[in-house]
């Protein structure tokens, strides 16, 4: 996959005195004094300007000057640069890359949603209120618990609430206490946002097998701890098959259970939070329900709780009036507030809302794709990387570089050689309980063809490992630039284009 | 079903290379108790889905078929249809988080374009990848500026914010032992400046305007700065109507040492309240407190130019629980849609939409003061937004004349039920004089 360089486009940059050879220039250096890439309507009001001088600015010094042709090949030749889904396996682990229909995405612009405002009269939004309804009832059902917020903007924003929700709910009944268990392989937003709800957080140990160990949960889950914030599947891709009595020993003292829904993907439809004893989970549309990752969001991550938990939702909620018309609800007094603006990231709803719809009441076949593709990646690769826990897999699988770190390799070398074999890397910064992690998540809509050709890609960076590291070692070879120095970007930093 | 790829052939095969029997074996790990079948309807097609939402969404009055006159933090710009189309591109929709930067270079040198004209327009050092929207923007500009004052606890917030913004502040806050003072506004509809000199002392770690601010007011950001800045706090310039920094003097200009808000109005649909496209610029002095994702500008192993995502060690995938923010995502297709619509704009164009906004604003004012009854209350500058008062409830009429595909203005009842006559109307290069005239007919009982 190696992509052209723009000859003329450096030759543009070295005009500016940049004699280096760049890929594309940035769009402020095609600027040029005389273009125009815009076109108005002559104003049919009279000119005037009611500000006072000393309130406005002279003009934006820098800002571009570009033509609309050179901007549709600018932002067209830098997407070139980037991979995505639709080119192949992207097998980020706990981010559930997984195919984004485009049927959606046509109807998040339908004019009664891409255009319409939502302080606008109840009376005219009815629909927007339904949908954002609906999308509500089935999370619920999905979810096996009784109300949904779909306000939160993304997963970490879910967690916020969530954790907001059981503070609010135990200041109720006497006090918020001050403590939330994680376990030591969760995801950091997780102490990031128990944090920012006002909390220490004590970290619990995993045991041998990658799972909670039951003996440390009752030491630790004293009555000073507001909440266990529980992901399921695990970062591991390990379901927590003492579910059940984890949750049983966190209730016993009073404690709320928190389940990080970030891994739903691996059970959608099969099994649900509110059986296993689960009080409040997010989920994030971006991932389990497809509303497409953008180049790193916009995301959302609605919230389902349990009864208890009801009164403290996020203001406003949606409700249906006994005529069947929907209205929004702000006056709820133990509501933990707001916490955007608006209802949320509507345009994702949308979305969800048709992912959801496609599959109906056979999503089911989501969870049993996601983890039969893990398995088969497993299977094919645990002869050749080491597993670190060999417990049953759901819908990601976590090697390590443990083999290859004997011939001076590492898993981010793994990762930049992955791509010379035309796939993205996966996720090897986490979890943290994995030294060297290759966290691999296929997700369901993936077909053997694609699975067998990165098992091969693995396989054959596992041999080169062994018989030529020092390629693996100078990885990427064929991406449009090669290995970048993160390091030097964090100790001379350069935010921004300067005029 | 459509979105899965895999064949009885292939998937009787798989299951032999795992040593399974059958894919329901892989879930032996989930206890019984916790299974259930989802009580949902079959599976339907795309066109019966395209129905079901069709049908929802012309239930919903939109700004395309109204006479449309909204705003409060939310409006109807144009945007460039390139700025959309190129959303549609699988390389810029279906990719992630720049991680890897060799297989990332699109998302992230757009990313640290859209950084730069955040930049220009707010006249500050450095701007992050984005964040979710204005009002948790403004939450995590007042955190930093709390974590950089090194142990004060009070915020000083100008009523003038937009009220979800505040309220967003104060879900936040709740449990993280800060204290938030609320300066009222004058009579002049601007903040009223004695009173927030007085409420900022040496316990302030922040104090925060909005220019325009929820009334459409345009603030002189030197009343925050100059009241922060004696009392050693960090000011806060807050927009939540990003085209106004074409035209009027920019938070950096006006002394603010964070600038945060809502830049939808750059080249984002309103999409019903979200996705929406929140930024956060700062001082180069403070920029290692800065939240969220950050791009920066360095060299590949060939000595190219190339960008990355960098000074990572402030996120929580690192910091866990001491990171600055919790936040994990920006809004990264929304970032990239006002890249393309600011660089299409550019210079001449952001100023001209911004001084179509108020030419149109100013007219739309003037005609409805003319109406008997209507007045203007507040006498302080606009921008592109302003508040009316009418002669009866302002609530009802709005929906008699919604009803009517007029969308006049937001009923400030909606926040403060004391404020039973007012409404908030807004204008955009969108609207034409014709539906103005309408709207000041229909407010006259002539239409």
């Amino acid at each position: 996959m190696s992509l052209e360089i723009e000859e003329k486009a450096a030759s543009t940059a070295s005009a500016q005195g940049d004699a280096e050879p760049i890929v594309e220039p940035l769009v402020f250096e095609r600027s040029g004094e005389g273009k125009v890439g815009y076109s108005l309507p002559a104003l049919d009001v009279p000119e005037t300007i009611a500000i006072p001088e000393a309130l406005r600015r002279k003009e934006i010094a820098g800002e571009t000057q570009v033509s609309e042709v050179e901007v549709a090949r600018h932002f067209t030749r830098l997407s070139r640069l980037n991979f995505s889904i639709d080119q192949g396996l992207y097998p980020l682990g706990s981010c559930t890359m997984k195919h984004n229909p485009r049927t959606n995405e046509e109807m998040a612009r339908l004019p009664g949603f891409a255009a319409s405002h939502p302080l606008a009269p109840e009376e005219v939004l009815q629909g927007a209120l339904e949908l954002a309804w609906r999308l509500e009832r089935i999370l619920s059902e999905l979810t096996g618990l009784p109300r949904v917020t779909l306000q939160p903007s993304a997963g970490a924003h879910g967690e916020l609430a969530g954790i907001l929700m059981v503070r609010k709910a135990l200041e109720k009944t006497g006090k918020p206490r001050s403590t939330v268990l994680i376990p030591d392989s969760a995801h950091g937003t997780n102490p990031a946002s128990a944090h920012f709800a006002g909390y220490k957080v004590r970290e619990l140990k995993s045991n041998a097998r990658g799972t909670i160990d039951l003996r440390a949960l009752e030491e630790g889950m004293t009555e000073d701890v507001a909440a266990m914030m529980l992901t399921v599947p695990n970062t591991l891709g390990v379901f927590e098959d003492q579910i059940l009595e984890i949750a049983k020993i966190v209730h016993a003292k009073g404690g709320y259970l928190y389940c990080d829904g970030a891994n739903f993907n691996a059970y959608v439809g099969v099994a649900k939070p509110g059986l296993m004893g689960i009080d409040v989970m997010q989920m994030n549309l971006h991932k389990t329900f497809s509303t497409p990752h953008g180049g790193g969001g916009p995301g959302a991550g609605p919230v389902a709780v349990s009864e208890t938990l009801v009164p403290f939702l996020p203001r406003p909620t949606i409700e249906r009036r006994a005529d069947g018309t929907f209205f929004l609800d702000g006056d709820r007094p133990d509501s933990i507030g707001r916490l955007r603006t608006f209802l949320g990231n509507f345009g994702m709803f949308v979305r969800a809302l048709a992912y959801i719809a496609a599959y109906g009441n056979r999503i089911g076949e989501v969870a049993r794709g996601a983890v039969l593709n893990a398995n088969y990646i497993r299977a094919g690769l645990t002869d050749v990387y080491h597993l670190k826990y060999d417990t049953p897999t759901m819908h990601e699988v976590v090697f390590s570089d443990k083999k290859q770190v004997e011939q001076g390799v590492s898993n981010m070398d793994i990762a930049k050689r992955l791509m010379d074999y035309g796939f993205h890397p996966p996720t090897i910064s986490f979890p943290l309980i994995v030294h060297g992690a290759l966290m691999i998540e296929p997700t369901e809509t993936e077909g053997k063809p694609g699975l067998d050709a990165f098992i091969h890609a693995m396989r054959e960076i596992a041999r080169e490992c062994k018989e030529s590291p020092e390629i693996i070692r100078t990885a990427p070879h064929t991406t449009p630039v090669k290995r970048v120095d993160e390091v030097g970007a964090a100790k001379n930093l350069v935010l921004r284009w300067r005029p | 079903m459509k979105f899965l790829p895999t064949s009885d052939a292939e998937r009787a095969a798989m299951l032999a290379a795992i040593g399974a029997s059958s894919v329901e074996d892989l879930f032996a790990a989930v206890p019984a108790e916790v299974r259930a079948e989802p009580d949902l309807p079959p599976p339907m097609s795309e066109i019966e889905i395209r129905r079901l939402l069709g049908g929802l969404s012309a239930r919903n009055a939109n700004a395309r078929e109204t006479s449309f006159f909204l705003g409060g933090g939310l409006y109807h710009h144009y945007v460039s249809a390139i700025a959309d189309q190129m959303l549609y591109r699988a390389e810029w929709l279906t990719s992630y988080t720049p991680y890897q930067p060799e297989v990332s270079q699109g998302n992230l040198q757009s990313i640290f374009e859209f950084q730069t004209h955040i930049c220009l327009l707010t006249g500050l050092e450095v701007a992050n990848a984005s964040l979710y929207e204005g009002a948790s923007a403004l939450v995590e500009a007042l955190l930093m500026a709390e974590r950089l004052s090194k142990g004060r606890a009070k915020a000083v917030l100008s009523a003038g914010i937009h009220p979800e913004y505040r309220e967003t502040v104060r879900t936040y806050f709740a449990n993280l032992g800060l204290e938030i003072v609320e300066v009222p506004l004058a009579a002049d509809g601007a903040t009223d400046r004695k009173a927030l000199v007085a409420a900022v002392d040496e316990r302030t770690f922040a104090v925060a305007v909005q220019s325009p601010n929820f009334f459409g007011i345009v603030e002189d950001w030197k009343a925050g700065s100059d009241a922060a800045k004696n009392a050693g706090a960090l000011s806060v310039g807050v927009v939540a109507e990003a085209i106004s920094m074409a035209l009027l003097s920019p938070p950096g200009e006006g002394g603010a040492d964070i600038a945060c808000g809502e830049a939808q109005s750059l080249g984002v649909p309103m999409h019903h309240g979200g996705p929406l496209l929140g930024f956060l610029a700062c001082r180069a002095e403070h920029r290692r407190q800065i939240p969220g994702r950050l791009v920066g500008q360095t060299r590949d192993a060939e000595g190219h130019r190339a960008f990355c995502l960098t000074l990572s060690t402030r996120e929580q995938h690192i910091r866990r629980e001491k990171a600055t923010s919790n936040i994990c995502t920006n809004e990264g297709l929304m970032a990239l849609a006002s890249n393309i619509h600011c660089s299409l704009l550019g210079k001449k164009g952001l100023r001209e939409v911004a001084l179509q906004c108020h030419a149109k604003a100013e007219y739309l004012k003037g005609e409805i003061a003319k109406v008997p009854g209507y007045q203007i209350p507040y006498s302080s500058p606009t921008f592109n937004e302003f508040v009316v008062e009418a002669p009866e409830d302002a609530a009802p009429l709005l929906a008699r004349l919604a009803a009517r595909k007029i969308l006049a203005g937001i009923p400030l009842s909606r926040y403060d039920a004391k404020e039973k006559r007012r409404f908030l109307v807004a204008t955009t290069e969108m609207n034409v004089r014709a539906e103005m005239n309408s709207l000041v007919a229909a407010l006259g009982g002539k239409a």
